[in-house]
């Protein structure tokens, strides 16, 4: 009867509680959270800064979850330290928790670059709720808003500062939005949206400096680009990125790369200690090695995977890659895996008016995909990749309007497209 | 599990499927006023593709693995450990249409009128699902494993 302690309360560490539990009913289970609040679904904190949403209505599990499960929550407690070899985790009040298994999802951090006058007040990061909680007491006045960073993160506070009818302006180091994420045309779909809700799109430049009101130094008043133009506003969001959260892991056994490398089982280098979600390198089925997939999707299904063989039942991850579906103003929109192809890919393209398809394809198996407008069938495309199916005899089809089942071979169809997670125990 | 097994072979699309499920999901379960009166309309949880001479219902397959529950970032989608099911919950869906990305199947479809997906819930409420029971050439049927794909 294990002694499990997980490390995180977001989706990784969820996913892995809830697959312990499936194996092992009465092994003690432990999550640890500097966040004080039950699982929450973390993608919805615009929507909780939009008004939309309150805490109870973006709760991922219901609130006896914890009860339900005999987990026991210690919640709002920060892990300080661990002892690799004692197995045991430091808390900052002095306790400290011995572990037989132990999960580290721990999730990222948002990276804050040098930029003077950081420190001022009204300026933030987005990616707690208590992030958003503090943001929402400052949006009283309608301050405008500068965003820096026009990823996944900056957008989604944007569509919400928008709702809450704030002035914006979004800075983006790029020349263009979420080029981490989409293709030139995708993105300009995308900059189109937020142009025409109202968000002011500055590109190809950077926040050199962030200064002070005249009258209170202290307190956000404005910012200078890099080309010396200044913008006044009442509150900056840098929004930049997000690093994997390892400084628990720092100089110790664990073998850390950008995140912690984990192998098909989602076990680290060291002996009983498991990795998943954001900070881990899980494999990446379209790159085929372990790499940053930092989604909610990946990290849930890492976590189920680790806490499946933490319990002892051997499980491989079936791997994830970058996986995002966006809805910006009610524009849909889809992409996953090497959007901006390499060398030696093929890449077939449909577009007409607001919708755009593009599939990008390496020896006739799908490596990437961006869908828009319609997004209904982008899930067959996606799973055809993910199984990693030859479509070389329907590849054209991909990017047809019509694209769907009726043009998946019968066997294939019938076999349930060869998906992998219904593979993921050997 | 029960699941709604597919027979191509015997499907002519005629589209019968699509308007039972519309019907008994509508708030009136009436015919004319589904279609004519409940506004955003309903969107069917079943949806024949077409072409040439092949017809392919597309439901959701209440995978043993499911994807979209794994995927979902509210925690709407959940598989019911008693029935099997894949169940949504309609007041934790936003609409983010992640399920709809992880869906092999392509059997989840956006609602943006709702901002809520459309998927298949068996009709749980009923002895047979209402598609199965309205399929003219049993096209569509509810059993345990291993009629059609």
């Amino acid at each position: 009867m294990p002694k499990y302690v997980i490390v995180g309360n977001s989706a990784g560490g969820i996913g892995a509680a809830e697959a312990i539990r499936e194996v092992d009913r009465k092994g003690s289970i432990s999550i640890i959270s500097d966040e004080p609040f039950p699982v929450y679904s973390r993608p919805l904190i615009s929507e909780f800064l939009a008004g939309e949403r309150t805490l109870e209505e973006m709760l991922y599990r219901p609130r006896d979850f914890y009860q339900q499960n005999a987990i026991e929550a210690l919640l709002g407690q920060k892990v300080v330290g661990i002892d690799f070899p004692g197995a045991r985790v430091a808390l900052e009040g002095g306790e400290s928790l011995p572990w037989e298994r132990l999960l580290l999802a721990t999730g990222g951090t948002p990276i804050v670059p040098n930029i003077a006058g950081k420190d001022k007040e009204g300026v933030f990061t987005f990616t707690t709720l208590e992030d958003a909680r503090r943001m929402d007491r400052f949006l009283e006045g309608k301050p405008r808003v500068v965003v820096i960073g026009g990823g996944l993160i900056g957008i989604s506070l944007a569509s919400a500062l928008v709702k809450r009818g704030v002035g914006v302006v979004m800075v983006e180091l790029l020349d263009r939005v979420l080029g981490a994420v989409l293709d030139e045309p995708a993105s300009r779909l995308v900059e189109g949206v937020l142009r025409e809700a109202g968000i002011e799109l500055i590109t190809g430049q950077t926040v050199r400096e962030i200064t002070g009101k005249s009258f209170e130094e202290g307190r956000v008043g404005g910012v200078v680009l890099q080309d010396g133009r200044q913008l006044s506003c009442g509150l900056v969001v840098i929004a930049i990125g997000v690093a994997p959260r390892t400084e628990l892991v720092k100089n110790s056994p664990v073998k850390v790369n950008r995140g912690i490398v984990v192998d098909r089982h989602m076990a680290t280098s060291y002996p009983h200690v498991y990795a998943c979600g954001d900070v881990a390198e899980g494999y990446d089925f379209v790159y085929g090695t372990g790499r940053l997939t930092p989604i909610w999707p990946n990290a849930y299904l890492g976590g189920r995977i680790a806490g499946y063989n933490m319990a002892g039942k051997q499980t491989l991850y079936p791997g994830g890659t970058a996986a995002n579906s966006f809805k910006y103003f009610g524009y849909p929109l889809v992409s996953a895996g090497m959007v901006n192809p390499q060398d030696g890919c093929e890449v077939l393209v449909s577009r007409q008016d607001r919708s755009y398809r593009k599939v990008v394809l390496k020896d006739d198996h799908i490596v990437g995909l961006v869908f828009a407008g319609d997004i209904q069938q982008a899930g067959v495309a996606f799973g055809l990749m993910w199984g990693g199916v030859d479509v070389g005899p329907f590849k054209d089809a991909l990017v047809r309007d019509d694209f769907g089942l009726t043009f998946i071979p019968q066997g294939l169809r019938r076999a349930g497209l060869g998906v992998s997670p219904r593979e993921m125990v050997p | 599990m029960k699941r709604v097994h597919v027979r191509e072979e015997v499907c002519v699309t005629c589209r019968r499927c699509e308007v039972y499920c519309t019907v008994e999901h509508s708030l009136s379960r009436d015919i004319i006023k589904a279609y004519k009166k409940e506004r955003p309309r309903l969107l069917a949880r079943v949806r024949v593709q077409e072409r040439g001479a092949l017809s392919v219902p597309v439901l959701c397959r209440h995978c043993d693995e499911p994807s979209c529950v794994f995927a979902c970032l509210t925690g709407a989608l959940r598989k019911d450990p008693e029935t099997g099911a894949v169940v949504l919950d309609g007041e934790r869906c936003v609409g983010c249409w992640t399920c709809v990305l992880f869906c092999p199947h392509g059997a989840i479809t956006p609602d943006p009128q709702r901002h809520i997906i459309a998927k298949c819930d068996l009709c749980s409420h009923l002895p047979v699902p209402a598609c199965v029971a309205n399929c003219p050439n049993e096209a569509l049927v509810f059993a345990e494993e291993g009629v059609g794909a």
